[in-house]
């Protein structure tokens, strides 16, 4: 009865076609659609704040040089991971994240909480080189980014775009973003204070590559690294939902 | 090309092509120095280098009026061809990326040629200039002679494969110069996804117009499989790259999805890429040119439907496998295993179904290179499927994941299975396209085959060593209770494997360079087929006359 019911399937192009969508279709639906509606998908964390225009400029060099391709930034929750790397990622320390970068493939160390824990010098010799500081490395040098001046022309629009998508980009935020990308970098400069009174006292201001005069493409993934894990303090304050009893079998 | 065209549709073409090109126009005004006007340019010099070759034939004699009542083969004969330029370009960009792994200063020290932007002209280069290419090329030929109907358009079906190239040039172009969304499988820009879904809505069109030509009144396997791509990968390709552009005049866009979500939509389009791209298209080509050159019907009708369903059900669950202990919801990662565990019961279906057929044909596999090809593709497939479900359960995949045992997983499958299938559906397809007695040299194509199959194994060998013992490495303990291994510890552990791997894509590669010169001689110099057996569509008057596989 089955096979006849087949047969007659086989005989309709528009019929078949309209029978895979449907049997393609359920999978998606019910895992991808919840996702946008339960609460719990997303832990609240009231102190996380959003990149700095700086920081997303050095985020989109990180996606550009497909730095995700070798580093991944997701911490799993296991105890190897979380004692080689720091406390497990939770979902809201990407809430604003687009694309996600959890990575799928660890060439190189994971990076989820690489922010502070190496220096800006050290970063930028490393970037440079990466075998003048670690010389087993197999990572690229990337050298002409100290080169490369900074595009800051279009961050304005960058940031209206992220609003456009949900992330709470503020007005001054939006009508500073040339100046706050400069000041982020040229911590003696007018612009630094700026970046404080609007993205918070702990958003780090510093001279990124060692050179305050000039913007350029390394100071931008700097900082994008040194903020990593930084932008909200939820994955050490146990803000998650109390986890259940481990199950052994699982 | 243009020969086949009458002046009519010559006039067609022209127009669809100055339309490519003031897009292209438009794109270059807008972008200006932005990657955008670059691509702009390309689009445009891709609108008039076509342009030209119409123009040039344009006044040529008109087809033969009698041309409807044959196959439409020239679009195939292209696809062949580009099939094999983007197998070379994409095998080497990987031997070159693998490279790199080990050597690192192979970059050069310039942008460009980096490790994060090459990788993606590899897997874009096999998995959509070689994969996709073969998946057209061979739908093509496969609907016409299942059906027994003649393609449904002398335009559209170029339309549908040039644009599937320019489609691939403007992604693999723009990774080097750092345009990319970083959604993995699908990096191109939000341009080039929305001219992807003008040319995958023609060849949707394109392909239910000829299945409503048939003149079978049931619709062949193979055909329900190369249905199921072009569906779902329409439908997997909009939801996952909705996105929107910083300006209409810049290359850079954000996707609407954020953090979790956008995780969960990634790895379901990835998956389902691997699903829909990698399985579905290529099971398609197993099930007519297995048969084909078997010379034996498919086993069992029965087994068709249930992996067929099965894999078109099962598979849009798994996505979340690959976010195992990441901070998406538990459920959804139970759901995701689960799944990813039923399917094998699909895969092993379509495996022990494609290996049944081969009972009595075991002397041919033994004799006939090109069947070796297929029947490798069978074993790689029932292979890398059970080994897809091991790496699905949560605790293997604790070891497993972010390292380079996913390589070879990914690599059985892309090697063993997917470039096996489609070496040996060319090297079937090849002689009897270009209406030639047989290949230019049989020994050539054994040559490919244990290259393929040495480069296969020495790859995948290496990558399971690697990555099983950078995965135990992480997460072994010294007496005292601390990891025993630095991360760099377990780099430096990889070094070996990762010049291993190099030398098994480097056979790989040396393969796919001798299949393309065996054709290249098949086509210019051997001799035409006396054996005029008729390969022609029914069009009621010759009922019964063209050769098709049995059900």
């Amino acid at each position: 009865m089955a096979e006849l019911f087949h047969r007659k399937l086989e005989r309709t192009a528009i019929g078949f076609v309209i029978a895979i969508i449907a049997a393609a279709s359920v999978g998606g639906i019910v895992e991808i659609a919840p996702l946008f509606t339960i609460n719990q998908t997303v832990e609240d964390a009231p102190d996380l704040r959003v990149y700095t225009p700086l920081e997303l400029a050095g985020r989109n060099i990180y996606v550009r040089e497909g730095c995700y391709a070798c580093h991944s930034q997701m911490i799993r929750t296991l105890r190897d991971e979380v004692e080689r790397y720091g406390p497990y990622s939770l979902a809201v320390e990407s809430k604003y994240d687009r694309p996600m970068l959890w990575g799928s493939k660890r060439t190189g160390p994971d990076l989820a909480r690489i922010g502070g824990k190496y220096s800006d010098f050290w970063h930028v010799a490393h970037l440079t080189n990466p075998r003048d500081v670690v010389p087993e490395s197999n990572m690229p040098a990337y050298r002409w980014l100290a080169r490369t001046a900074l595009d800051t022309d279009d961050l304005t629009r960058h940031l209206q775009a992220q609003r456009a998508l949900g992330v709470p980009y503020t007005d001054a935020m939006i009508a500073n973003a040339a100046a706050d990308t400069f000041g982020q970098a040229a911590p003696d400069s007018p612009f630094a204070a700026g970046v404080t009174e609007r993205y918070g006292e702990k958003t780090q201001v510093s001279a990124f590559d060692g050179v305050a005069t000039q913007l350029t493409e390394m100071d931008a993934l700097v900082a994008y690294l040194q903020v990593l894990g930084q932008l909200t303090d939820a994955a050490y304050s146990n803000t998650a939902a109390p986890e259940q009893a481990p199950d052994p079998t699982n | 090309m243009v020969q086949q065209l009458t002046s009519g549709e010559r006039q067609n073409a022209l127009v669809i092509l100055l339309c490519v090109f003031v897009a292209g126009l438009a794109m270059a005004a807008a972008g200006g120095s932005d990657p955008l006007g670059i691509h702009g340019v390309i689009v445009m010099l891709f609108g008039a280098g076509l342009g030209a070759l119409v123009m040039r034939s344009y006044y040529d004699r008109q087809p033969d009026p009698d041309r409807l009542s044959h196959y439409y083969d020239d679009p195939i004969k292209a696809g062949v061809a580009l099939t094999l330029a983007w197998a070379i370009f994409g095998m080497f960009m990987g031997v070159w990326t693998a490279a790199q792994l080990a050597w690192p200063d192979l970059a050069f020290d310039a942008g460009w040629s980096t490790f994060g932007r090459l990788r993606p002209t590899h897997t874009t280069g096999v998995i959509f200039g070689f994969g996709g290419n073969a998946l057209i090329a061979t739908s093509f030929h496969v609907v016409q002679r299942t059906s027994r109907a003649r393609l449904a358009g002398q335009v559209s079906p170029w339309f549908v494969l040039l644009g599937f190239n320019l489609f691939c040039i403007l992604a693999v172009t723009g990774y080097f110069m750092g345009v990319t969304q970083s959604k993995e499988y699908a990096e191109a820009e939000w341009y080039a996804d929305l001219w992807l879904v003008v040319v995958w809505v023609t060849y949707f069109v394109l392909f239910l117009r000829t299945l409503a030509r048939r003149k079978e009144p049931h619709i062949y396997v193979a055909n329900w499989y190369y249905m199921a791509f072009i569906v779902v990968v329409a439908i997997l390709h909009i939801v996952n790259n909705l996105a929107i552009p910083v300006s209409f005049g810049q290359a850079k866009s954000y996707t609407i999805w954020a953090g979790v979500q956008d995780s969960m939509v990634q790895w379901w389009y990835g998956h389902n890429a691997v699903a829909f791209f990698l399985t579905a298209g290529f099971l398609a080509m197993l099930y007519y040119y297995l048969p084909v050159r078997a010379q034996r019907p498919i086993f069992s009708y029965r087994l068709s439907i249930l992996s067929f369903w099965g894999i078109t059900f099962f598979y849009m669950w798994a996505g979340s496998h690959h976010l195992h202990y990441t901070a998406l919801p538990h459920w959804v990662q139970n759901l995701g295993m689960t799944f990813s565990v039923m399917l094998l019961v699909p895969s092993w279906a379509s495996a022990g179904n494609a290996l049944l057929t081969l009972n009595g044909a075991w002397h041919r596999v033994r004799d006939d290179a090109t069947l070796r090809f297929i029947f490798v593709a069978v074993v790689f497939y029932g292979l890398s499927t059970f080994e897809g479900s091991f790496l699905a359960i949560r605790p293997v995949n604790s070891l497993s994941h972010y390292t380079d045992w996913t390589v070879g997983h990914v690599h059985a499958g892309a090697l063993g299975w997917v470039a096996f299938i489609t070496f040996g559906s060319i090297y079937t397809l090849v002689p009897s396209l270009w209406k030639r007695e047989r290949m230019y040299s049989p020994a050539l194509v054994e040559v490919h085959f244990w290259l393929a199959v040495a480069g296969t194994l020495i790859y995948v060998f290496s990558m399971w060593n690697s990555g099983i013992l950078q995965g135990l490495m992480w997460r072994t303990y010294t007496q005292e209770g601390t990891l025993a291994y630095s991360f760099l510890d377990s780099l430096v552990a990889m070094y070996p494997y990762y010049i291993a791997r190099t030398f098994g894509g480097l056979l790989f590669l040396l393969g796919a360079i001798v299949a393309a010169y065996n054709i290249w001689m098949t086509v210019r110099a051997v001799p035409a087929t006396a054996d005029r057996r008729a390969d022609v569509p029914d069009t009621g008057l010759a009922p019964g006359a063209a050769v098709t596989p049995a059900e």
